[in-house]
C-alpha cells in the first residue's frame, strides 16, 4: 500500500513538525509511553539508536530515542519525567500534538554482529534506545550464534517492558537476564549492578558484538568489564548521553573531546568512547 | 586591475553606494571610550586619529597624532553579533489548542562590512565552516552570510595582544573580501585597494580611482612586515593541538582554574566561538510561542546539565573544555584550530588570563600529571 502521508527531506531542520499523540501507556512511576502519528508531511524513518528532539509548544526540546517504528511513520517514544519539558510531553493528552524534528544521529550497527555472538546490555531507561534493536535481532535471531539481553534496573518497578522481557526469553537462541539494584520481597532475581550478571551470558569474546546504553558509568564498567573478558573495544557500541539544544552541531553542547555527540554519536564504538568518558568532566 | 588608490572623499563615496544599494553599512566607530562596529554613515564616522592600548585585562583609546581611518588594532568586538546574533528568533508559533502553525522568520537586511581585519575574516571563514560547511547548514546564518560585501582593511600596527602572526591568520587580508583597503597617510593621505572579486571590481568602477603603483604595493608589503615584527605574543600553531591533547590533567589547568571567574566574556568576544541555547517563550495569552537562539557559553554550569548535574561542574574543567577545543579538538573537528590570534579574549578577560602563556607554560612542562584536579 502507498504511504499516504510524504516525508519531508527539504524541511528546516531546526523546525519541528507536528505529530499527534494517538496513544499513552505508563510503563512505570515516572516513564511514559506516546505513540505518535504525523498530523502532516511526516519524516524520514529512524534507525534503531538514532534520536529525535520532541518539542512540547512553548515550553521546550529534548532529544528522545527513537522508541518503535510504526506503520505510517508512527513512531513510539519512551519518555522518563525528571523536567519541565519531559514532564510536559508525558502530559500530553491523545489527541494532543507535539513537535518532532529528526530523525538524528549515529545508529546501532546490527549487521555487524551478523554471524556473531550479540549482548545487549541496558540500564534503567537506556532499555529505551536499544529496544528497538532488540526487537529486530529477535525477529532474525538465527542470524546470530546467539542473543543475549542484560537489563539492569533500580528497582523491580523499575524494570520496562517486562512482558517483553519474558517474551524474548522464550525465544531460542534468545537469553535475557535481568538484574536489580534494591529487590523488593516478590524479587526472585539477580540483586546488583549489570557487570555482575554479564557473565551468565554465554558468548565467545573474540566473535562478539555488544551493544551498551545506560547511565555514563554503568557503559563505562561494562565496557571495561567486556574488554577485560577479551571482547574487542571496537566491537562494543555505546549510547553517549549529552545536553543537546539543536541536534546539527551548532550549538555545542554535545561537544565531546573531537566530536558532537548529536553528529557523530549517540551510538559511538567504546574504543573511541571509552578515552573520553576515561577523563574526569571532559 | 587588480589593485587602485582613492582619496578619502572616494572612499566616502564608496560606503554611499553601498548604502544606494540598499546594504545596511557596517564599520568601527567610537562609542563609550572604545572601537565598536555600528553602522556608519561615512568615513566620518570612523575612528578618525584614534588609536587604541590592549593588553591582558585592558583597553583604553587614545588620540593620535594624525587623523588615520583605521589607526585602531581589533575593534572591541568582532562582527559575530551581525552574522551570528546574540539572540535571534528561530521560528513563532500560533498555539491553537491542540496544534501549532509555525512561521519563520523574516529574511535580513543585506551588510556591507567595512574595514574588517585579516583576524576577523580569519574568524568569519571558521564560523562559515560549523554553521554551514557540514551536514547541516544554519538557515539564518547561510542568510545573512550570503550576501555581505566585505571590506577588509589591512594592518600597518599590531597591539601587544595581536598574535595573528603565529596563527596564520593575518595581518593582511588574503582572501574572503570584496576590496581590501590599506590606508596611507601623508600630504596626500590615499586608501590603497585591493580587489578581491568582480562585484567589489564593480563598486570601485563606481567611484573616482587612480591605478596603484609598484611603490605603493610595496608600502602596503612593508606596513605588513612590520605589523607582523610588531607582534611579541604568539602560538606554536604546528604544535599546540599534540601538546593541549596530551596534557589534559596537566597541574596548571588547577592553577588558571584559581584566577578564572568563568565570566564568559572570552567566549562572547570571540569572533569564533558559536555556542548558542535555544529558549522558548509564550505570551500571556497562550496562544504564541517563539522559540529563540542566543548565545551560550561552555564557561556555565548550565551548559553541560545532564539528569539535574552538569557534566564539567569544575571551572578547572570547563576553562579546559574552551582552550583544548580553540587549540586541539577543533582541529579534530573542522580541520584547523578554532584561534585566529586576535587576541580579544586576553583583552577583555576580567582577570588578564593570556592564552598565550598558559599554552607556554604547559608546554614548559609537558607531561606534568595532576588526574582529576585539586579537590574543592
Amino acid at each position: 500500500m502507498a504511504d499516504p502521508v510524504a516525508v519531508t527531506l527539504d524541511a528546516d531542520p531546526m523546525v519541528p513538525v507536528p505529530y499527534e499523540v494517538v496513544a499513552r501507556r505508563a510503563l512505570s512511576d515516572d516513564t511514559t509511553s506516546l505513540t505518535l502519528a504525523p498530523a502532516g508531511p511526516r519524516l524520514a524513518d529512524a534507525r534503531p539508536g538514532q534520536f529525535f528532539m520532541l518539542w512540547a509548544p512553548g515550553v521546550g526540546e529534548i532529544p528522545i530515542s527513537l522508541g518503535v517504528a510504526g506503520p505510517g511513520g508512527q513512531v513510539e517514544e519512551s519518555i522518563r519525567a525528571v523536567g519541565a519539558v519531559s514532564r510536559a510531553l508525558s502530559a500530553t493528552p491523545v489527541g494532543g500534538r507535539i513537535g518532532l524534528r529528526g530523525p538524528f544521529g549515529t545508529s546501532w550497527d546490527l549487521d555487524a554482529a551478523v554471524g556473531r555472538h550479540l549482548l545487549l546490555v541496558a540500564g534503567g531507561v537506556g532499555l529505551v534506545p536499544l529496544r528497538p534493536a532488540v526487537l529486530d535481532a529477535v525477529e532474525r535471531a538465527s542470524d546470530f550464534r546467539g542473543i543475549g539481553v542484560v537489563v539492569g534496573a533500580r528497582t523491580p518497578g523499575d524494570l520496562l517492558f517486562q512482558d517483553e522481557l519474558t517474551d524474548w526469553g522464550e525465544r531460542p537462541g534468545v537469553q535475557v537476564v535481568t538484574t536489580v539494584d534494591h529487590a523488593d520481597r516478590a524479587w526472585h532475581g539477580h540483586v546488583g549492578v549489570v557487570t555482575e550478571v554479564l557473565d551468565l551470558v554465554d558468548l565467545d569474546p573474540a566473535r562478539t558484538t555488544a551493544m551498551v546504553c545506560g547511565p555514563e558509568v554503568m557503559m563505562r564498567f561494562v565496557a571495561q568489564a567486556l574488554d577485560g573478558r577479551g571482547v574487542p573495544l571496537a566491537d562494543v557500541q555505546l549510547s553517549l548521553e549529552r545536553n543537546m539544544k539543536c541536534a546539527i552541531g551548532h550549538c555545542g553542547h554535545c561537544q565531546i573531546g573531537g566530536g558532537f555527540v548529536c553528529l557523530d554519536g549517540p551510538v559511538v564504538a567504546a574504543d573511541r568512547a571509552l578515552p573520553l568518558l576515561q577523563v574526569r568532566e571532559r | 586591475m587588480t589593485d587602485a588608490l582613492v582619496t578619502t572623499a572616494a572612499f566616502d563615496a564608496l560606503l554611499g553606494a553601498l548604502a544606494d544599494d540598499g546594504r545596511r553599512v557596517i564599520g568601527p566607530r567610537v562609542r563609550d571610550g572604545a572601537v565598536v562596529l555600528d553602522d556608519l554613515d561615512g568615513v566620518a564616522d570612523l575612528p578618525v586619529g584614534w588609536a587604541d592600548e590592549q593588553s591582558p585585562g585592558r583597553y583604553r583609546l587614545r588620540r593620535r597624532d594624525d587623523d588615520a581611518h583605521f589607526g585602531f588594532t581589533t575593534p572591541s568586538t568582532s562582527w559575530k553579533p551581525f552574522l551570528h546574533p546574540a539572540r535571534e528568533v528561530v521560528f513563532r508559533a500560533r498555539l491553537d489548542g491542540a496544534g501549532f502553525e509555525v512561521t519563520p522568520p523574516d529574511a535580513p537586511e543585506p551588510l556591507a562590512f567595512i574595514g574588517v581585519r585579516a583576524c576577523d575574516l580569519a574568524g568569519i571563514a571558521v564560523q562559515d565552516r560549523v554553521l554551514g560547511g557540514g551536514r547541516f547548514v544554519d538557515a539564518g546564518y547561510a542568510a545573512r552570510r550570503s550576501d555581505v560585501f566585505v571590506v577588509a582593511a589591512d594592518c600597518g600596527e599590531s597591539g601587544p595582544t595581536c598574535f595573528c602572526g603565529s596563527m596564520g591568520t593575518g595581518p593582511t587580508a588574503t582572501t574572503g573580501f570584496d576590496l581590501a583597503v590599506g590606508e596611507r597617510l601623508g600630504d596626500e593621505p590615499r586608501f590603497f585597494v585591493r580587489i578581491g572579486s568582480a562585484r567589489g571590481a564593480a563598486l570601485l568602477e563606481r567611484v573616482e580611482h587612480t591605478p596603484a603603483t609598484e611603490a605603493d604595493r610595496a608600502d602596503a608589503r612593508a606596513a605588513a612586515a612590520r605589523a607582523v615584527a610588531g607582534q611579541s605574543r604568539s602560538v606554536a600553531a604546528g604544535e599546540v593541538a599534540g601538546l593541549l591533547a596530551r596534557n589534559l590533567e596537566h597541574p596548571r589547568w588547577d592553577e588558571v582554574a584559581e584566577r578564572c571567574l568563568a565570566c564568559t566574556n572570552c567566549t562572547l568576544v570571540c569572533p569564533t566561538c558559536f555556542c548558542t541555547s535555544v529558549e522558548d517563550s509564550v505570551d500571556l495569552a497562550g496562544t504564541e510561542a517563539v522559540r529563540s537562539r542566543r548565545w551560550d557559553s561552555c564557561f556555565t554550569l548550565d551548559f553541560t546539565a545532564l539528569g539535574g548535574a552538569p557534566v564539567r561542574g569544575s571551572v578547572r574543567s570547563r576553562y579546559r573544555q574552551w582552550l583544548t577545543h580553540k587549540l586541539s579538538t577543533w582541529q579534530d573537528q573542522f580541520g584547523e584550530l578554532g584561534c585566529v590570534g586576535c587576541g580579544r579574549c586576553l583583552t577583555w578577560c576580567p582577570v588578564g588570563i593570556d592564552l598565550t602563556e598558559e599554552v607556554a607554560a604547559i608546554g614548559a612542562t609537558d607531561g606534568a600529571e595532576n588526574p582529576g584536579g585539586t579537590p574543592s
